[in-house]
């Protein structure tokens, strides 16, 4: 029922006695239910967080007895720093190749007349689809063959192509969105492309440029696989990968520094996605994109 | 424009995509003589893959992990979620809905680690359950994978359903009320079919995006206990990277994305039949 029609039962519930009734019990239930569902979604979590607060952690959630040494330890050990460090360049090298180049090829494909446009748009749908376990293997031979293994850059080279293909169909969704008149108005005026796309398009598409990279730069920062296989040079490991060493390596033993790791660690995409939420509704009711 | 991101498409992704389209047809190793002087094998990979017993447990367990975690875990749990929210309280709906897209937001490391953490002797799950000198990684790897992974992708369909019930028509929906259909029938008869098509492109790309699933499961087990919980991309990985087996490793992925591509297939295809 509609939030209007619960309001006016609600106003005056002698009117209209048996559905009210039926409708809190339903509305009970439902409160309940989410209250559960939440429960399960909270649980895992908590532990991270009680755990990074424990002076002796182990994998149950429990009341900590609360101390800061684990967050001591962590700050204070150079290999956090350092794959903090290696995860901002990967991810941040990552977001900039991929925001700047989905900019630019999302422009005429929103506004030219290229041929076989429709085509490539469905073929960049399908290349997003790829799993990238398929590309791993071509792309370790080809790097072995370049002599790009190893390298933080080269890596984020590699993320970058395989986030485009996405990029540039979100990105060419918000430019779609923007109206074609204002550009016309500047042509007539005498503007050419670039400056069009500097002093017209740029600043109405700017939401859509921060979902894109801050989107991009989420996934870069969360990449496990890429880096796994391409770069194993120990001193510049990004989070991720650091977390799975941890894991295997000594983990077991050290609960609360695993603990606060991963939870600085993804504090910077939540603060981000809180970030881009805003602009993000409405991003989510592609119901017709199946059928292209 | 165009030109910058074609040229990082064609070699870092058209290329790569046509290379292991020959690679999935050879013996290419990662060491050995065999990684400099491979050869084409035809279909060689393809008879393998027949007779390897592990290849076929490996494609039952994605199956799996595809229609358990992803199609149907994620896609109800998803719409009960959406419809749950939609007449809830206010409080309740904005924390129990951040919940559950922080869950979505985490890396998918930590969502691993926070789920290994749950599912071992000692841990959460072993204590609620009152059996907390069991693994449950270790005692149902594939349950517990699949539930980390329903309980971090869950906010996708959840928040493409909650776009696609916002859409809907209102006028539609207060007609059936008003006319005293039950809450079922409403859902079953008006909600369900004007879904059809926010649900269709839900199973879609859920498919899609968990047929490839990697690092969740192989943080949490490598693919263990045995090869219980070695869905392909960690096939994949280990008849590459681990036993060098580049060429049958690449034939494995291109099953993988022949997977996909019949899926996809199927929900366009469904999709169209009713437009």
């Amino acid at each position: 029922m509609s939030a209007v029609q619960a309001k006016r039962m609600k106003a005056d519930p002698s009117l209209i006695v048996v559905p009210y009734r039926r409708v809190s019990v339903a509305a009970l239930a439902t409160n309940i239910v989410l209250v559960l569902l939440g429960c399960f979604f909270v649980l895992p979590m908590l532990w991270m967080i009680f755990a990074s607060l424990d002076a002796n952690p182990d994998w149950a959630i429990k009341l900590p007895s609360l101390t800061l040494t684990n967050f001591a330890d962590v700050i204070g050990t150079a290999g956090a720093l350092s794959s903090f460090r290696s995860s901002l360049i990967l991810a941040g090298a990552t977001t900039v190749v991929t925001t700047v180049l989905a900019v630019l090829a999302a422009y005429p494909l929103s506004r030219m007349h290229i041929p076989f446009k429709r085509g490539f748009m469905l073929a960049i749908l399908f290349a997003s689809g790829l799993p990238v376990s398929m590309l791993v293997v071509p792309v370790y031979q080809l790097y072995v063959y370049l002599g790009w293994l190893d390298s933080l850059y080269t890596t984020a080279l590699f993320l970058a192509a395989s986030s485009l293909p996405f990029a540039i169909w979100l990105m060419k969704n918000f430019i779609d969105a923007v109206p074609a008149e204002l550009e016309h108005a500047a042509a007539i005026d005498g503007a050419g492309t670039v400056r069009i796309l500097r002093q017209v398009v740029l600043p109405l598409t700017v939401p859509g440029i921060a979902v894109t990279a801050i989107y991009t730069f989420i996934n870069a920062w969360g990449a496990f696989i890429i880096p796994f296989v391409l770069n194993s040079n120990p001193d510049d490991q990004p989070g991720p990968v650091e977390i799975y060493n941890f894991m295997g390596s000594h983990g077991l033993f050290k609960f609360g520094d695993l603990a606060v790791f991963s939870l600085l660690f993804s504090l910077p995409v939540i603060v981000l996605y809180l970030f881009m939420s805003r602009y993000f509704s409405g991003a989510f009711s592609f119901s017709g994109a199946v059928r292209g | 424009m165009l030109t910058p991101a074609l040229a990082l498409l064609g070699l870092l992704f058209v290329f790569p995509v046509l290379y292991a389209g020959y690679l999935g047809f050879t013996n290419l190793a990662l060491v050995g003589a065999r990684s400099r002087d491979y050869s084409f094998t035809g279909l060689d990979n393809v008879v393998r893959m027949l007779g390897d017993y592990v290849f076929v447990k490996s494609s039952w367990l994605t199956l799996i992990f595809v229609v358990g975690s992803a199609i149907v875990g994620q896609s109800v749990l998803g719409m009960a979620l959406a419809l749950l929210l939609r007449n809830a309280v206010v409080p309740i709906r904005l924390i129990v809905g951040s919940i559950v897209i922080v869950a979505w937001v985490l890396p998918e490391i930590t969502v691993a680690l926070v789920w290994y953490a749950f599912s071992q002797a000692g841990g959460t799950l072993s204590i609620l359950l009152r059996h907390s000198d069991t693994n449950f990684l270790v005692v149902v790897p594939m349950l517990i994978v699949s539930l980390a992974n329903l309980w971090r992708n869950v906010a996708f369909s959840m928040l493409v359903f909650s776009a696609g019930l916002r859409n809907l028509p209102t006028e539609v929906l207060e007609a059936a009320e008003v006319e005293g259909a039950s809450v079922w029938r409403r859902y079953r008869q008006v909600i369900l079919p004007l879904l059809k098509p926010t649900i269709l492109t839900n199973l879609l790309l859920v498919t899609i995006l968990n047929l490839s699933e990697f690092t969740l499961i192989y943080a949490m087990t490598q693919g263990g206990p045995g090869i219980e919980t070695m869905t392909l991309p960690l096939y994949v990985y280990q008849e590459a990277f681990v036993f060098h087996q580049l060429g049958y490793g690449t034939a494995i992925s291109l099953v993988l994305v022949l997977i996909g591509a019949v899926f996809s297939l199927l929900f366009v295809r469904a999709a169209r039949s009713q437009a």
